[in-house]
């Protein structure tokens, strides 16, 4: 189970950085930015933001950005990046093509 | 601990689209989730919102939700829920499926839906990817696809900004009565009071109504699905099959979705969190690759699995509970609960507010399982 949250509004308005336009998750192109804001928004969680803004969706599967992501969350959160869990790791570990996987388990 | 006009349990398309049009009528709902927003079947599904194919008691709901709702959802929720209305094709290859189709649109036209028999060039007009042993297909022009994820939190963060409160990490354990009536629910961390519950937690609904005497004909099943790599434009129709071997659509993003089913589905493990099994996924892509042979060089990056909340007439619980003053359920959606989820929200914060829901509900009623004999 994951860990308790309430998801009180942040109080104030979103407050933009100098390093809001930096690349985080680089196969689907979302930036630090966004994520910090999609933090604002209520996604408290690795699931929620990947969900939300599909970082870590793409073709890597958030095998480079995973733990960027998770570090600007926690931050965000003021807690410490484990406290916002991981994602879930999804076979397969690297991308197969429909055809192929289409053969697993048919008789030769 | 808490007092709230409405405890709503479970942080999914149905509870957080209740705690919004809650909001809107001005009442204030708590949502407690044990996991996080959107953790189960509201992530794990294949975002279709469609009419066809619907059993006739849910189909009112559908297209209520798709003539007013869906329309204008992500303007109203401030989020791209990526709602796509271009149409439902259910594919036919042999003569067996054309009579499937047959019986699904003589009741749903019965109903009033758009829905019709296409031949098989009428079909390579609207999807020319088809293959040649399609032949037929029912076509449904009002129908489409979302993106469930993304709804799911448009509904949570709009509701949030409305005054609903949100718990994730908390699991309900059990509902709390007093003199006969819902005075809250209990969690390992103490009581969270209201006089009104409303139970939308999938499956776990069941175990949460238990505590009370209350039980839910229905079963968890495994659903599993596969995701493409980005690839240009192809189709932009939800697909189904008259074999009901594989369902999808391509996502505005680009990748595919696909899901289907093994028919070993109930006979998975028991395990707590759902996996996926080796033999899904390419029994998929032989389904799929059998009406679409042109993406057969497209990279799958994932799969994931999900639980289904099986009803056992395949229709949702949406009912007050007699017996339990202030309990009100709203789960078993068994599979298909996304593309009505709009309604439902609507419908179910209007049966709880003022008792007298836009839409009958009756249908929905928790108590009208029968023994056979």
């Amino acid at each position: 189970m994951k860990m308790r949250l309430e998801r009180k509004l942040i109080q104030g308005d979103f407050i933009p950085r100098a390093d809001d336009e930096l690349i985080v998750c680089r196969c689907e192109e979302i930036t630090r930015g966004e994520i910090r804001r999609a933090v604002y928004d209520g996604m408290y969680t690795m699931g929620e933001v990947k969900r939300y803004l599909r970082a870590g969706m793409g073709l890597c599967q958030g095998q480079t950005c995973s733990s960027l992501v998770q570090n600007i969350i926690a931050r965000e959160l003021g807690l410490a990046p484990g406290e916002v869990g991981i994602s879930t790791s999804r076979s397969p570990a690297r991308p197969i093509q429909m055809r192929e996987m289409a053969m697993d388990g048919v008789n030769e | 601990m808490h007092n709230k006009e409405v405890i709503i349990v479970g942080g999914g398309v149905i509870g957080c689209a209740i705690a919004y049009y809650l909001a809107r009528m001005n009442v204030k709902a708590l949502v407690i989730e044990s996991e996080e927003i959107g953790h189960g079947g509201s992530s794990r599904n294949g975002g279709g919102v469609r009419q066809s194919a619907r059993d006739p008691r849910e189909l009112p709901l559908a297209m209520h939700a798709i003539r007013y709702m869906w329309p204008h959802l992500s303007d109203e929720l401030g989020v791209d829920v990526e709602y796509c209305q271009k149409g439902n094709l259910r594919l036919a290859k042999t003569e067996e499926h054309i009579k499937i189709l047959e019986r699904v649109i003589a009741q749903g036209t019965s109903l009033g839906l758009e829905l019709k028999l296409i031949d098989q060039e009428e079909v390579r007009e609207i999807c020319p990817y088809v293959s040649d042993e399609v032949i037929a297909a029912s076509y449904c022009p009002t129908d489409g696809h979302g993106n469930p994820m993304v709804t799911t939190l448009a509904y949570y963060k709009r509701a949030r900004e409305l005054g609903a409160e949100f718990i994730t990490g908390e699991m309900v354990q059990s509902i709390a009565i007093r003199k006969g009536k819902v005075a809250g629910i209990k969690t390992k961390l103490g009581t969270y009071e209201s006089d009104q519950v409303i139970l939308a937690a999938g499956y776990e609904s069941r175990a949460i109504a238990n505590t009370v005497g209350i039980d839910i004909p229905m079963q968890r099943v495994l659903v599993e699905a596969l995701v493409t790599d980005q690839q240009p434009s192809m189709f932009p129709q939800m697909i189904g099959t008259a074999a009901s071997d594989f369902y999808g659509h391509q996502t505005k993003h680009g990748s595919f979705v696909f899901g289907g089913m093994t028919g070993l589905e109930p006979y998975a493990s028991e395990v707590e969190r759902p996996v996926t099994r080796s033999i899904t996924a390419p029994s998929i892509c032989r389904a799929i690759l059998g009406y679409f042979p042109a993406i057969g060089k497209t990279n799958i990056v994932r799969t994931w699995s999900g639980w289904l909340d099986v009803c056992a007439d395949h229709v949702p619980i949406l009912s007050i509970v007699d017996e339990v003053p202030g309990l009100t359920l709203a789960c078993a959606f068994s599979g298909h609960g996304y593309g009505i989820a709009p309604a439902v929200g609507q419908l179910m914060a209007e049966l709880v507010v003022n008792g007298s829901p836009s839409l009958s509900l009756d249908a929905f009623c928790y108590d009208r399982f029968k023994p056979k004999s």
